[in-house]
């Protein structure tokens, strides 16, 4: 098994996105495509590049001679793509974009992928350009269960890139020889003193604070501050116990690796990633699915050419690829017909084609003003920083 | 900023060779000005006024002009016990950083022989790699798994049962990360030291302990200042340490200004804290060097 980087942030957001450049730089270097420059221009003539950001390792990565759906997405369009892995972190992202989007100029991307937290920012600030969806025919095939968003309920602006679920990841023979057990299904077990020192959760607040909410039985789709509160007392308590050794981005996968960390707070794909060895799985109590989207930043000159990538990758066989090489849940209706001639193993897969009950049984986590995002932040990082 | 600029002669009428000199003193000094100007002292008057920014009222994370000096009292009263603990790990570190390298340093100064630069080339050699990939490699040496955490445990040395992600590490990848900025200057202090002044005290009768308290060490003065600042300064503000071998309380200074600035947006909060950072530091930077004495020394 080769290995893979992951999603989201090769290291930890909240504690290290200063950091974020410095693998920015690494994966611009060795993913960037050959075009020697994505200079912006107006010209129709011109406009076959689309310039596009995404998370580290959230994408298929050539193996051989295999060409990738990027390779394909040139071939068949004649579309330029330079492929930039150099989002680390959502707010950090936004802190580099926003004064030249504010100022209405050129910010060197076409297609950019955020977490919704994010994209809603975007959106509310009014930086992202409504999609032309008669140049994204594919669209029909977006699941009907992601067609509607809280923070853009019509699609009109977003459309989702890959989803996938919070819960928990392990690391089966540490876990056996602590716990007698090779899974994890509750938040009970996850906090057992056996595990004391051995177990991190994630920095972002709503993925470590929704499975905290569900476990203590409120609805993290729908809560107030004094449920909030009194949840993060929960978390202060493990905090101060000492059995929550770190708060960490997806450096989990590191720890999870190296033994440090036996259980931890974590995204679907990336455990899933680290194969054999290691398990995901989603507490009884609750677990939460998300869907992280693609938008056009509303300053760029190649709309029409993001458009088409977009319509590429909601074309089944190709979602299908995607998916099987990143095992996080697959927006698209028909990859899982298209994964038969991809890799049938995975046709089955209940984390990249989950079942009903599996999703009837996770939350999604409450869309908030940026106000009210910044409040809970800093109480969340009060409790696991200092 | 004063320059040192050959005035011209006292009697009123200038000779053309000072007048000249003199002009070619400002040209001189000009790159260095404009240096300072666009990357000092520009940034540092900006970073002072968005420290006294307040918010765009209804509009989350926009700030406007103002003169809101609660900002530096918030940030204090949330912050102060990681002013004190970024002090305490900086000050730890400094000094086991300048007990690692002043024997090394000796050594190389007065016993490397030809081995001399061999050995100052090591002591550079692991800068060469990027100060990220040395702090995660003492991830994986300090590891819960690896073999120096079993063994210390197996000696039941280890209070916690385990050294990764606490204080100790944060402290070793600090002592670590600095030592080079320690030995340098210690060895470039050392290394001017006349041997035969201390072979004069031995001639005296002065014990070789005696010889090295009244000659070498004050004769290193300068190097042992110059090294601990320059261990000390950096491992104050550091952030890096903390985040990738420290735990939840284990955060330092850096790591507030850090997450004020990129995570929440905060700048004016994160903008008060590097000045009282920059402050404190500057206090205890002149406080050190008139205690040690060393005006005349460097």
């Amino acid at each position: 098994m080769p290995v893979r980087l992951t999603r989201r942030s090769v290291l930890g957001s909240a504690a290290l996105g200063g950091l974020g450049l410095t693998v920015a730089a690494c994966g611009a270097a060795s993913t960037t495509s050959e075009l020697p420059s994505g200079a912006p221009t107006t010209d129709p003539e011109a406009e076959r590049v689309v310039r596009f950001s995404n998370w580290p390792a959230y994408i298929d990565q050539a193996e051989g001679d295999e060409p990738t759906t990027l390779d394909d997405f040139r071939a068949s369009s004649g579309i330029e793509v330079v492929y930039t892995e150099d989002i680390n972190d959502g707010s950090e992202f936004l802190a580099k974009v926003q004064s030249p989007l504010e100022q209405g100029r050129d910010i060197d991307r076409d297609i950019v992928v955020l977490s919704e937290e994010t994209a809603q920012q975007f959106i509310e600030r009014g930086f992202v350009a409504p999609l032309d969806y008669a140049l994204i025919p594919n669209a029909v095939n977006l699941l009907p269960r992601l067609a509607a968003a809280s923070f853009d309920p019509d699609r009109r602006y977003t459309l989702p890139w890959q989803s996938g679920f919070t819960g928990m990841g392990w690391n089966t023979a540490l876990l056996q020889e602590r716990m007698g057990v090779d899974r994890l299904d509750s938040l009970d077990q996850f906090f057992d003193p056996r595990l004391a020192g051995r177990v991190s959760v994630l920095s972002e607040t709503m993925d470590t604070m929704g499975l905290m909410l569900a476990w203590a039985g409120f609805d993290p789709s729908s809560f107030t501050d004094e449920e909030f509160d009194s949840t993060l007392l929960l978390l202060q308590q493990q905090v101060d116990s000492g059995q929550i050794r770190q708060v960490t981005g997806n450096d989990y996968i590191g720890g999870l690796d190296s033994g440090d960390l036996i259980a931890v707070f974590g995204w679907s794909g990336d455990v899933l990633a680290l194969g054999e060895g290691y398990g995901f799985g989603l507490p009884e109590s609750g677990g939460l699915v998300w869907a992280d989207s693609m938008l056009i930043p509303v300053v760029s000159p190649n709309q029409a050419s993001a458009a088409s990538l977009m319509n590429f990758y909601y074309d089944p066989s190709v979602a299908a690829r995607l998916a099987a090489w990143i095992q996080y849940v697959c927006p698209v209706q028909g990859a899982q017909e298209a994964m038969l001639d991809v890799d049938p193993e995975l046709v089955e897969d209940p984390w990249i084609f989950p079942p009903d009950e599996v999703l009837d049984a996770c939350y999604v986590t409450q869309a908030l003003s940026s106000e009210r995002t910044g409040l809970l932040d800093r109480a969340f990082d009060r409790v696991v920083s200092t | 900023m004063v320059a040192v600029v050959p005035t011209s002669g006292v009697s009123g009428a200038p000779a053309p060779v000072a007048q000249r000199s003199s002009r070619t003193g400002y040209l001189l000094l000009f790159p260095g000005i404009a240096w300072l100007a666009v990357f000092f002292a520009i940034p540092f008057v900006t970073l002072f006024l968005t420290s006294l920014q307040q918010p765009v009222p209804g509009k989350s994370g926009r700030y406007m002009f103002g003169l809101q000096f609660s900002n530096y009292s918030d940030a204090l009263a949330e912050y102060w016990p990681l002013f004190l603990r970024s002090f305490l790990y900086a000050g730890i570190a400094t000094l086991l950083a300048l007990a690692i390298a002043y024997p090394l340093a000796y050594f190389i100064a007065f016993r490397a022989g030809r081995w001399r630069s061999l050995m100052l080339v090591l002591v550079i050699a692991p800068s060469f790699a990027s100060f990220l990939l040395r702090t995660y490699a003492w991830k994986t040496i300090l590891s819960d798994e690896g073999f120096i955490t079993s063994t210390l445990n197996a000696l039941h040395l280890l209070p916690e049962g385990r050294i990764l992600n606490t204080g100790i590490a944060v402290v070793a990848g600090l002592t670590y990360n600095f030592l080079p900025f320690m030995i340098l200057p210690l060895y470039a202090a050392l290394e001017k030291i006349d041997p035969r002044l201390i072979e004069a005290a031995g001639d005296l009768y002065a014990s070789p302990i005696t010889a090295f308290r009244k000659v070498t060490w004050p004769l290193s003065l300068p190097g042992v200042v110059a090294g601990t600042l320059l261990t000390f300064i950096p491992a104050m503000g550091d952030y890096i340490n903390a985040a990738l071998l420290g735990s939840t309380g284990n955060r330092m200074i850096g790591n507030a200004i850090q997450i004020n600035f990129i995570q929440f947006r905060d700048y004016p909060t994160a903008s008060a804290l590097s000045f009282v950072l920059m402050a404190g530091i500057l206090v205890l930077v002149f406080t050190y060097i008139r205690r040690a004495g060393t005006e005349d020394l460097v």
